[in-house]
């Protein structure tokens, strides 16, 4: 139902081409994701962040401010990508009850290996598989609701393919992510329920037109699991990111969030620079 | 989420439907264009420091004359390639990922000389990549 939301369909237009200064497609890269992996916005992708070859690394950092209607997350996060096969990442969240009051922390830790592939090259797309430890700093409110558990992990695999002039022309980039997490609003509302306290599969998706050198416009989607019983929504942006240089990326995001610890209908702007420091 | 992955499965599906009629020869500009890309592009490789020792010792008339072949050829031109094979060619060269990267950007900046628009560079890209496999670190 709640993928009716799922309009990915505003996306087609202009063009140009991709290549990123070091050869891997600009923006499928340069971006991380909310909680800390290369991706895009709400969902980790095969790529692994930085545009560094198999004979090179990379750190990025990056910022991300999601402001909805009760509530606000922050996240400061930084990745070390090494000879375009490992990636180590961390992030941590500050999520602001903007309404009631208080803040909730979170640190989150993870990994990725690349197994398989080059997102624009290889004849079938970029695997990846990763993981995201993820550490409550203040568990009160989790514990209130009835979660299992102050921390957790979560696995994923990962699939990424770049279709070179595939639309019209226009290079375009989809992902699909399977993940198992029993994370409640992604770990901010704690781990699992007594009721439901298994890890569960979700299904992530993105897909984006490459306008140019500089410009990606898409949409991601995110399954998300209901163990607190609280009607947590599956979740949905849509992104344009303006990518310079190799150093440097901004993305904006429209982010509808659904219901989040009982307050209907949380939809905002989604915010987040990045950059490649090597 | 049904919904979602098959809106995303149409937009694919479009994307692939959204072929011209003209062949990507046309679109480029025919033997002229393709010549221009090759000149800007033996010249974008003599001044680049890390491209140019590879080319060391080679018959640049021979590859001026063998690429135009190729790429009218892949681009649905009235040519045959009569080249060497790409395994052939570049064996022994050891090429890495970061030289073959930086090399496509040299042909980019060459089709962008020859005023190739960004979206007919993408479809001509698209037709070379896969020859990729048979010269990374051969
Ligand atoms: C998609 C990418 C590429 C294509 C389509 C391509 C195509 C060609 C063609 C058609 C020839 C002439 C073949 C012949 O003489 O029979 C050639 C020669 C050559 N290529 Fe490439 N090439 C590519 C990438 C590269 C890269 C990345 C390098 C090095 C960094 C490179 C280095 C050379 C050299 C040095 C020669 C001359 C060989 C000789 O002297 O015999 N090529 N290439």
């Amino acid at each position: 139902m709640r993928g009716t939301y799922c309009a990915v369909l505003a996306l087609l237009t202009l063009s140009q081409n991709v290549i990123a200064d070091e050869g891997k497609l600009i923006g499928t890269a340069g971006l991380n994701q909310i909680e800390g992996a290369g991706g895009g916005g709400l969902v980790p992708w095969a790529t692994l962040s930085g545009y560094d070859s198999q004979e090179q690394t990379s750190l990025n950092v990056f910022a991300t401010n999601v402001n909805v209607d009760d509530y606000r997350l922050q996240v400061l996060g930084s990745s070390v990508s090494l000879y375009d096969r490992v990636e180590v990442s961390a992030a941590r969240h500050t999520f602001d009850l903007t309404s009631l009051g208080g803040e909730i922390r979170q640190n989150i830790y993870g990994a990725k290996v690349r197994l398989y592939g080059d997102v624009v090259y290889s004849q079938y797309p970029q695997l990846s598989a990763g993981v995201q430890y993820k550490d409550l700093q203040d568990d009160t409110i989790a514990n209130a609701l009835g979660s299992t558990d102050s921390s957790g992990l979560d696995y994923y695999l990962s699939a990424t393919k770049v279709h070179l002039g595939a639309a019209a022309g226009y290079n375009l980039v989809w992902n699909v992510t399977a993940r198992m997490t029993k994370a409640n609003q992604l770990g901010l509302l704690g781990f699992g329920h007594a009721t439901q306290d298994n890890h569960e599969l979700m299904m992530e998706g993105s897909v984006g037109i490459l306008f140019n050198r500089h410009l990606a416009v898409g949409a991601e989607y995110r399954q998300k699991p209901d163990n607190l019983g609280l009607g947590e929504d599956d979740w949905w942006d849509v992104f344009v990111t303006y990518i310079p240089s190799k150093s440097f990326n901004v993305t904006l995001a429209w982010a509808e969030l659904g219901s989040i610890a009982g307050a209907q209908g949380q939809d905002g702007l989604y915010l987040s620079i990045g950059g490649q420091l090597w | 989420m049904v919904k979602c992955v098959s809106s995303m499965l149409i937009i694919l599906a479009l994307a692939g439907c959204a072929t011209t009629q003209q062949s990507l020869y046309d679109e480029l500009g025919g033997k002229q264009t393709i010549a221009a890309i090759v000149d800007n592009f033996i010249t974008e490789i003599q001044y680049d420091a890390e491209i140019l020792p590879y080319f060391e010792g080679s018959d640049i008339a021979r590859f001026r004359d063998k690429l135009e072949e190729q790429l009218c050829d892949v681009a649905d031109g009235p040519c045959d390639y009569t080249g060497d094979t790409m395994a052939q060619v570049h064996a022994g060269m050891a090429i890495t990922e970061h030289d073959f990267n930086l090399t496509v950007d040299l042909l980019i900046n060459a089709m962008t000389q020859a005023g190739v628009p960004h979206r007919v560079q993408n479809k001509l890209l698209a037709r070379l990549a896969p020859m990729r496999k048979d010269m990374l670190y051969k």
